[in-house]
């Protein structure tokens, strides 16, 4: 009985070794597969679903290269392209259901090329703020660089919660970066 | 600028009123491939309504949308009622039972996109004009344009018609005219009789200003190769090749809402509401109307002329050149009607 109950013990030992070492391997292929994202976080800055209070990611993220710019901006894609445009992301959003948002994120050559964007067409009405390396932001929209990223996000809306809702959205891409 | 009075009394005797186009084809002068004819004077009629916007909503509402339509309409053709006035502008074209084509714009994403409510209402009058709903085509790039403005993809021809290029395809013949080698969308060439040019007012980054004639890039397959030098003389190259020339016309200017900064994409930063619907024959007119509206918002922002910003709209004068005598830019030969 007592050879009986050691081999029972035994044998549950090394079932529970066994889960464990499967359980293992699983969070480990978890936690690969989420540092595989961190190291192309370039290729996909943006925010799942949750992530962020009350942001939903409404849309596959669409991605074009500097030649096919044009596809999603037309004529805009000029000014893109003279500042060193790599390619470009973005995806739609929505806040609680309602508030609608885009975020497009556009990979330049360097950080000079980002900066040249985030110039364009400031306004007296642009608000400094810490996002990035150097941030902006406007009722209904932020833009912020940093390193050679350019990112601009625009909700189609103007409420009382848009500017702070926006603001928590960009720090989650910002963190993506 | 002339009293509505004046105006009807030129469009009585046919000099101001219904096209340019369709006036030079009754005159038999109007077979120079691609080119309109220049009157002697070209009309705009601006209708406006400050109170389309309610407080605080960023779209404009449904009732007075078509009202102003029907204002905006009834004073291009002279008739006193709208539907007498669809009627009038469908004959021009003889497309009674054809395929009517609506062109939009919805480019710059929903916050600067033709406006849906606009489209309904014109689509409400057409149909209201004897127009079977399946032969209202509304039409863009793609659609993802379309729905940008709030429209809904469909292509059940008992209803009215709904899809991009993107699904229609592009001929594989190219036409050529100037530096403007291009691809014209099927729906253009293959489906619609006559086309209805939507396009939304908006500053634009490379060529200044976007309005009639820079709309017709959304009816290429590849409108980047057109983009060199401000969009000259690309836009008016273009607007000369006889798929446009032949299937377009008339241009409904969506100019509810516009940009007058950082254009052709939304930037709510620099949205403003002119509250106006914009209509002519005359689509050079029409763009030099478009350009003295978004330069004397620029003014009111404090922000540099088109000229000093280093992008003024140099197409619309290339239009207007006896090369291409697309319409009167001239403002010595404008005639602005408000209503």
């Amino acid at each position: 009985m007592t050879r009986t109950k050691k081999a029972l013990t035994l044998g549950v030992f090394v079932a529970l070794v066994a889960l464990g070492a499967i359980a293992g391997c699983k969070n480990r292929s978890i936690a690969t597969l989420s540092s595989g994202m961190d190291a192309h976080s370039n290729a996909d800055p943006f925010p799942a679903s949750g992530v962020i209070d009350g942001w939903v990611k409404t849309d596959e993220t669409r991605t074009y290269k500097a030649d096919d710019l044009w596809q999603y901006i037309d004529g805009d894609a000029e000014q893109y392209l003279r500042a060193g445009v790599v390619s470009a992301a973005t995806s739609g959003y929505k806040f609680h259901g309602q508030l609608e948002a885009v975020v497009d994120v556009y990979t330049m050559k360097d950080a000079a090329g980002a900066q040249k964007i985030l110039e364009t067409g400031l306004t007296k009405e642009a608000k400094t703020v810490a996002l990035g390396d150097e941030g902006t932001q406007y009722a209904q929209s932020v833009i912020f660089r940093k390193g050679p990223a350019l990112v601009r996000i625009v909700a189609y809306e103007n409420t009382p919660e848009t500017s702070q809702a926006l603001l928590n959205l960009a720090h989650a891409v910002e963190a993506k970066l | 600028m002339r009293s509505r009075r004046e105006f009807l009394k030129d469009a009585a005797t046919g000099a101001a009123m219904l096209g340019s186009s369709a006036a030079a084809n009754a005159m038999g002068i109007g077979g120079m491939l691609g080119q309109r004819v220049q009157l002697a004077k070209s009309s705009v009629i601006i209708a406006r309504d400050s109170q389309l916007h309610s407080q605080g909503a960023s779209k404009p509402d449904e009732k007075r949308t078509l009202d102003l339509l029907d204002r905006a309409i009834t004073a291009y053709t002279g008739h006193a009622n709208p539907v007498d006035s669809w009627k009038h502008i469908i004959a021009q074209k003889r497309a009674q039972n054809q395929v009517i084509g609506l062109k939009t714009n919805g480019l710059g994403g929903q916050g600067i996109s033709t406006h849906a409510v606009l489209v309904v209402a014109i689509a409400e009058r057409l149909q209201q004009a004897g127009v079977k709903a399946g032969n209202i085509l509304v039409w863009d790039r793609n659609a993802r344009d379309l729905e940008a403005c709030g429209l809904t993809i469909n292509s059940n021809p008992a209803r009215i018609r709904c899809y991009g290029s993107d699904s229609a395809g592009f001929e594989d013949a190219i036409q050529n005219w100037g530096t403007a080698h291009p691809r014209f969308s099927r729906i253009l060439t293959r489906e619609c009789a006559m086309v209805i040019n939507l396009p939304i007012l908006k500053d634009h980054s490379g060529a200044g200003v976007t309005f009639a004639m820079k709309n017709m890039y959304g009816v290429v397959e590849r409108p980047q190769d057109l983009h060199a030098n401000g969009c000259n003389p690309g836009v008016a190259d273009l607007n000369c090749c006889p798929a446009i020339r032949e299937k377009f016309w008339l241009t409904i200017g969506d100019a509810m809402s516009s940009v007058y900064e950082g254009g052709p994409g939304f930037r709510p930063e620099h949205l403003w509401y002119p509250n106006t619907l914009m209509v002519s024959d005359d689509w050079v007119a029409l763009d030099q109307i478009a350009w003295n509206t978004i330069e004397k918002k620029r003014a009111e922002a404090g922000l540099a002329t088109l000229e000093a910003a280093g992008r003024p709209p140099r197409y619309i004068a290339t239009a207007a050149d006896a090369d291409h005598r697309l319409g009167v830019n001239d403002p010595k030969r404008l005639h602005v009607v408000e209503v």
